[in-house]
């Protein structure tokens, strides 16, 4: 099974969220993140979902997403040609013993320390899945008392853009 | 008191008197009417009237309770919609899919909150499995209560989200007339479907502007119709090669009022037609390139000719399993067309080897001409491939043992009344052996004339599925072929029938069990009859006392030498409904039968008679 990202233009109306999420629970297709927010237009509002299905059920999925009548248009990103962010925000242990390879490790990432406190350091990070996984890899050992994670977003590369010209 | 005439009124003493000056002060001015498309100031429940009669909806088949009361004040004054009062909101859901079924038009069914909306999940679900266009409204708990486990609380657009094609919680008054109107749009329009349209009391009480016609506000929603051109002449040239071509016609061609066009392409190429469960009707069955419905009880030459077949050109149907049984086996060497509305059904359990996503008929008609110009450059020789459907036919006709027992045969009794009552009526199904029976033994020369529960097989159909075709179809005996089963799960909609004047006719199958379960009992659970004996047999509920108590005629038969007089006594009654209790043996089964999960060349045509399997000689 292979990774897929999904952008998904749907009506800004209550309950879309829960008919998209819906559909891919009793379809049986497991969503590995899903994130939302507004776009350009008020009226509609981008998901990007990242799934891990072979290529029929992943046309399946998009057939049945289609057929969901607020969904405006879905479009496959390539990763290959698509800008792809997650954010993280995690509270690390950072008492004298291990404050500076806290901070190294900031560095190292090109990361942020957005709060302080004697025992705890909180780190803001944005970057690609692998590059999040890295770094929570490398904070593992040194303490990490929470976090708090985003789904991903996406654009594709290039001056083209999927809410622009007609629908699907 | 006396009463005294104040001075300055005029007094007008006689006709002749009168000048038009005086009417000018006696009457107001006429107001001019307000052009078309001018707000009008109404309540949101006289905008969900309004915007009914202006939708063409004749019929609402409901409960009133508290929540939806706002809309039966006005719904008392519409000349145009007429209100059936069912007994149970699950018989106004399937009151309005027999409508639909049986006119083609959108079923619209209301319900109360709560458990109201609740009882209509089944219907729903039952709509949407069968691609049915029915609108249910519902009454919800007032925009401040929403959320508070308020009483008869229910959150039924989160409830039926996975059953309806669409639904919407309307929260402004205003947004009536455009809800109801794309509720009607979406139902009946691409592949139709259940639409649920929830309206909180408050929303209903409010004064609001009625504008019509409302502006459809869909940006995601465009079904696509025509077909590609490019696929069709792929298709022609597949049917213009193929040696063992199957029509595999489901109900979309019924639904895409395509029959005809179906009967031309079926006789341009010569190839055999089968009709599934949902599509009976939409080829005659008296025609003699039709071989009969395939699937799981399907006849044997209808599912061998789709396991021999080198080509499937389906349309309208979505390879259901009970079509295909195992579907690794199915149809191996075939290749496939798959034509349907739904682009989703296409390649979702067989792939096709050629998709076509559009309307049947204009499928269809498309498919015409472009198979008429392959046939210009000569055709395939169908002869052999007639010889052997023609053989199978011949072999394995559909038919039936009559009972050791002595008692009545339900297949004889059904196979009866089609004969009788003939091609002309509607029938609709509750669901167990007598649907089997019903779709196998009653011969069907007209689409809509078999309304049946195919996909979500609902028990409890087929009373008021024929109230809803009978009120849409008044001038055609509907006859709904029951079991006992399923009769005793909604036979309450026959006061309705009694009091609406809805004079449907039912045959309740008797046979004094859950005939299929028990079948199923005899064939795989070694004759275990757990939980299967209604005791319908000793009477209880008595069947004809039960039909008298509800209004209707109640007639009993119990000996074949009673069938035939006692099925045109009922055809005789039209001024009330008529039930029939034929009481039958339970041992009759269903055949032909493919086990569920087995591959569909292990068909048996009787028990351990396998045709195809011993052809095979494996």
């Amino acid at each position: 099974m292979t990774e897929h990202t999904m952008s998904v233009l749907v009506e800004n109306k209550p309950g879309v969220l829960a008919r998209v999420s819906g559909l891919f629970s009793r379809r049986g297709f497991n969503i590995h993140s899903l994130a939302v927010g507004p776009t350009e237009n008020p009226d509609i509002s981008r998901m990007t979902i990242v799934v891990a299905v072979d290529e029929l059920p992943l046309e399946q999925v998009t057939k049945q997403l289609n057929k969901l009548i607020n969904v405006i248009k879905i479009v496959e990103l390539d990763p290959t040609m698509a800008v792809q962010r997650e954010l993280l925000l995690v509270k690390v242990r950072a008492d004298p013993t291990v404050r500076s390879q806290v901070l190294e490790t900031v560095t190292l990432f090109r990361a942020k320390v957005v709060d302080v406190s004697p025992e705890a350091l909180t780190i803001e990070a944005t970057g690609t899945a692998d590059k999040i996984e890295a770094l929570l890899r490398m904070l593992e050992p040194l303490g990490i008392r929470e976090m708090a994670q985003s789904g991903m977003v996406a654009v594709g590369r290039g001056p083209r853009a999927i809410t622009a010209g007609p629908n699907r | 008191m006396t009463t005294v005439t104040p001075p300055d009124m005029p007094r007008v003493t006689s006709k002749d008197s009168v000048t038009p000056k005086d009417l000018a002060n006696l009457t107001e001015p006429p107001k001019p009417a307000p052009p078309v498309g001018a707000p009008v100031r109404m309540t949101g429940a006289q905008a969900l009237v309004r915007s009914l009669e202006a939708l063409g909806c004749e019929a609402v088949f409901g409960i009133p309770g508290g929540t939806i009361l706002p809309a039966y004040d006005p719904l008392l004054d519409s000349t145009k919609v007429r209100h059936v009062l069912v007994r149970h909101e699950q018989g106004a859901g399937h009151a309005a899919t027999g409508y639909a079924q049986a006119t083609g038009r959108v079923g619209v069914c209301m319900a109360t909150s709560g458990p109201g909306a609740t009882n209509l999940v089944t219907p729903l679900a039952d709509a949407h499995m069968d691609s049915v266009p029915v609108v249910a409204i519902t009454g919800q708990q007032s925009r401040a209560l929403i959320g508070t486990d308020a009483f008869q609380e229910a959150d039924i657009t989160g409830i039926t989200m996975p059953v309806t094609k669409h639904n919407m919680l309307v929260k402004d008054p205003a947004e009536i007339p455009r809800a109801i109107a794309e509720a009607f749009h979406l139902a009946s329009t691409g592949r139709p479907g259940p639409v649920l349209v929830d309206i909180p009391k408050d929303v209903l009480q409010e004064v609001t502007s009625f504008v019509w016609p409302p502006e459809l506000q869909l940006p995601g929603y465009r079904p696509t119709t025509r077909p590609h051109g490019k696929q069709i002449r792929e298709a022609a040239r597949l049917i213009a090669s193929a040696l063992r071509p199957v029509l595999y016609v489901g109900g979309g061609v019924i639904k895409a009022r395509a029959t005809a066009a179906l009967r031309e392409l079926a006789e341009l190429t010569g190839a055999p037609v089968v009709t599934t469960l949902m599509a009976r009707g939409a080829f005659p069955d008296s025609h003699p390139q039709h071989v009969g419905m395939p699937g799981m009880h399907g006849t044997v030459a209808a599912v061998a000719a789709m396991q021999r077949s080198d080509l499937l050109v389906t349309l309208g149907a979505r390879f259901d399993d009970r079509v295909t049984g195992q579907l690794s086996s199915f149809a191996p060497d075939a290749a496939v067309v798959h034509a349907d509305i739904d682009p989703a059904e296409i390649s979702k359990n067989r792939r096709a080897d050629v998709p076509i996503v559009g309307d049947c008929a204009e499928v269809i008609g498309e498919l015409i001409i472009a198979v008429a110009a392959e046939f210009a450059a000569g055709r395939p020789d169908l002869a052999p491939w007639w010889r052997q459907l023609d053989n199978w036919r011949q072999t394995f006709p559909l038919g039936y043992d009559r009972p050791t027992d002595g008692m009545l045969s339900p297949q004889y009794t059904i196979e009866r009344i089609g004969a009788l009552v003939g091609p002309d009526a509607i029938y609709t199904a509750g669901v167990g052996q007598h649907q089997m029976w019903a779709a196998q033994f009653i011969k069907y020369e007209k689409p809509g004339s078999w309304i049946n529960s195919g996909g979500l097989g609902t028990m409890g159909f087929a009373v008021p599925a024929a109230m809803g075709a009978k009120l849409g179809r008044p001038d055609v005996a509907v006859w709904a072929i029951d079991g006992d089963g399923s009769f005793q799960m909604t036979n309450q909609e026959l006061a309705t029938c009694a009091i609406e004047n809805i004079p449907i006719k039912v045959a309740v199958i008797n046979n004094g069990s859950l005939g299929m379960v028990r079948q199923w009992q005899t064939l795989f659970y070694a004759e275990r009859y757990s939980q299967t004996d209604l005791g319908t047999h000793s009477r209880i509920p008595d069947f004809v006392k039960l039909a008298e108590a509800l209004g209707c005629v109640g007639l009993r038969c119990e000996a074949e030498a009673d069938v035939d007089k006692t099925i045109i006594q009922a055809m005789e009654i039209n001024d009330r409904p008529v039930v029939i209790d034929f009481v039958v043996g339970k041992d009759a089964q269903v055949w032909p039968m493919v086990a569920a999960g087995a591959g569909n060349s292990h068909i048996m045509s009787a028990r351990d008679i396998r045709p195809l399997f011993d052809e095979d000689g494996s």
